[in-house]
Parts: structure tokens; sequence; C-alpha cells
């Protein structure tokens, strides 16, 4: 059959072009600016050139900032991805059962995150709140997230497992129904264990929808700012200061254009860095011998 | 004061920029004239020239950071690492 070649189609896109061009490109274009200059005020700016680059590699803080969210993200992962999955092997297949598990397990999902932040922040409390009341007093544990670093950074790992489980387990769910009867039909034949089952039928056909919900959950991580700022506010002293906490402090608290102009750019290449990997592996799933 | 004064530009930046937009319209240019299929390098995924350039500029953006982060020198040292990294992944990615 003879196709037609027409690209004038292309033009339709025109629309998003100009809006993403106000709303993202000429304000990262000003960003760039800024990120060579030390702006005073209105009119009132001097070139320094590298100068805020060669500040934000080599300050200290910002290791450590990039450090710990990296762990985080780490740490976020190790936790959700198999709990994920276990629950989404646990929830049952059919029936209304079907249908109350989906909506309980999704429920977290439609909590603003700064919501989920205050509940957290209240749920914590050693005074009034039910988890810091039943640690300190019922079992004895000292915990206190707005003095102790650790308790802290436990606070708000188990608030992101509370929140995003349920999208892991969410995709896992779905992955798996994905799954024609014919194996199980044929594992059953074979005698196959559950284990079996899991590591050489689910866990394969599942590699699709894990490696999305991987990066989804790693990119949404890196870029936390809402829950910890409304829960420790980036404290007790820097303990849970993420990549993106350290940079509002740097760009709204303290004013310092320039220097969070540079470093959002740095960000920003970090998150395309991830966002290609992301977009590239999308887009090679099923192809070749992907599930 | 210019109605673009709260851009703050820049002559340097506003070259930048120029290069990055003669860069798009020339590449769209190119891949009019002489279209270019995903293909495999040394890179682990197949690629399309536009993108063997965008993961070139993306590499040159780190590798001027890590110059910076590393040493004092003059950026040129890291402007000669760039243009090879670039050529190596437009020839060989």
């Amino acid at each position: 059959m003879e196709k037609t070649k027409n690209n004038r189609a292309w033009f339709l896109v025109l629309p998003v072009v100009i809006s993403v061009s106000f709303s993202a490109i000429i304000p990262l274009m000003t960003v760039v600016n800024y990120s060579v200059q030390d702006i005073f005020g209105p009119g009132q700016r001097v070139w320094v050139g590298k100068e805020w680059y060669v500040d934000a590699v080599r300050d200290a803080d910002l290791h450590a900032a990039l450090l710990r969210n990296l762990l985080f993200s780490f740490e976020a992962l190790l936790i959700e991805i198999p709990l994920g999955v276990f629950l989404a092997l646990r929830m049952p297949a059919k029936g209304k059962w079907a249908s109350l598990a989906l909506v309980l397990i999704a429920l977290p999902l439609l909590i603003p995150w700064n919501v989920v932040g205050t509940i957290w922040q209240i749920f914590g409390r050693a005074d009034i709140g039910l988890g810091g009341y039943f640690l300190n007093s019922t079992l004895g544990i000292p915990y206190n997230y707005t003095l102790n670093a650790r308790d802290a950074w436990y606070t708000i790992l188990v608030m992101d497992i509370w929140h995003w489980t349920p999208l892991v387990a969410l995709l896992a769910y779905a992955g798996l129904r994905a799954i024609p009867d014919a194996y199980y039909w044929a594992a059953r034949i074979d005698a196959a264990s559950n284990w079996a089952i899991f590591r050489f039928i689910q866990l394969p056909k599942l590699r699709g929808v894990l490696l999305i919900a991987v990066l989804l959950r790693f990119m949404d991580s890196f870029m936390i700012y809402t829950e910890p700022f409304v829960v420790t506010g980036g404290g007790p002293g820097n303990a849970t200061t993420f990549l993106s906490i350290f940079l509002s402090k740097l760009a709204v608290g303290q004013f310092d254009l320039g220097p969070a102009a540079a470093f959002s750019l740095i960000y920003f290449l970090l998150i395309q860095v991830f966002s290609y990997i992301f977009f590239t592996t999308i887009r090679n799933i099923g192809r070749g011998d992907t599930a | 004061m210019s109605p673009l004064e709260w851009m703050a530009w820049t002559t340097p930046t506003a070259i930048f920029f120029a290069a990055v937009a003669a860069m798009l319209v020339t590449m769209t240019l190119i891949s009019l004239r002489w279209p270019s299929l995903p293909r495999k390098g040394v890179l682990p995924m197949p690629t399309t020239r536009g993108e063997r350039l965008y993961i070139g500029l993306l590499g040159i953006a780190f590798i001027f950071l890590i110059w910076m982060g590393l040493t004092d020198a003059t950026l040129a040292g890291a402007a000669g690492i760039s243009l090879l990294w670039l050529i190596s992944v437009l020839r060989w990615g």
C-alpha cells in the first residue's frame, strides 16, 4: 500500500511547545543566566562566571545532601519493591474482596503530600500522637523525631513506605493479572511449588512493571520535598535535609539566587540522566526478550 | 530598564542559547536530508544521531562539573576532554 508522507501533523504540537516554552524553557534560561551572576536586585548584577558552580560542586553540605538522598532512595526501593510485590501476591484476584483490597491499598495514594506529612508529624508525637505515644509509653522505646536524627530518618522512611508501597503493589497486581492462566495450568501439571511458580513465571512476567515501579519510585524519592519539609523541616541538624530541601533553603530561605541557580542546574542535570534512563528503558520494554 | 531585565541576560549565556537553538535547527535540517535510523554502538542501547548528540552534551556538562570539582586549572582542559568525548560518542556510540 502506498502511504502518503505528510509531516504537517507536527504543527499540532505547537500549542504544547508554546506553553512549555513559557512554563519551563524561559524560566530555565533565566536560571542559567542567574547561575553565572551575583544578583543584588533588579538591574544590579555582577558577572561571576563559573564561581557558583565551583562552590556548588565543592560544597560539603551539598555532597552530604546528595549522598543522603541517594541512600534514602535506595532504602525506600529496597523495602517498597519486595513489600509491594508481596502485597500484590496476597491480594485476592477476583470478586468483591478484590475490589475492597484495591481500594484499601490505594487509599494512601489519594492523600496529598503535605497532608501525609501532617498525619505523620502528629502520629509520631510522643504526647498526642498514636505512634509516638505507643513507642515511648507503652513499649518504653525512647523515640523523638525532632531531637534524634535516627528517629527522624526512620520516620520519613516509614512514611514514604506507607505512602508509596501501594503504588508498587498496584503495578505488580496489574502485572500479575496479565499473566495468562495457561502458565499456571502448565505449572500445576509439572507439580511446581509456589516458590517455583513465583520464581519462574510471576517474577519474569513482572519484570516490565517492576522496572517502571523502580524508576518511578526512584525519581519520586530523589525529588522528595513536601513530606520531610512538613515533618522535620530537614532536621534535626541536617539529618533529613534532602537535595530539594537544601535547594529551597538556599534559594528561598537565604535568597542566594546565583548559587541556588547553579545548584538547581546541577540537580536538573542529574534528573536529566535518570529521566533519560527511564525513557530509554520504558521504550525498550517489550523489544527483544523482555516479558 | 529593558523589559527583559528580569531574565538577567548576559552576552555569554545569549551566545550559549543561540548555539543551542542553532544546533536544534541544524539537527532538524540534517535529519530531513539524511534521516537517521537507530543503530547499536558501544552504548548499551540503540541510539539515533540526535540521541547520541544529547548523550554527548549531557556528558560534557558532567565533565565540566567534575573538572571544576577536582581542579582549579583552566576550563580549557575540560573543553579538550569534552571534545574528545563528544566525537567518540557521535562516532562510536
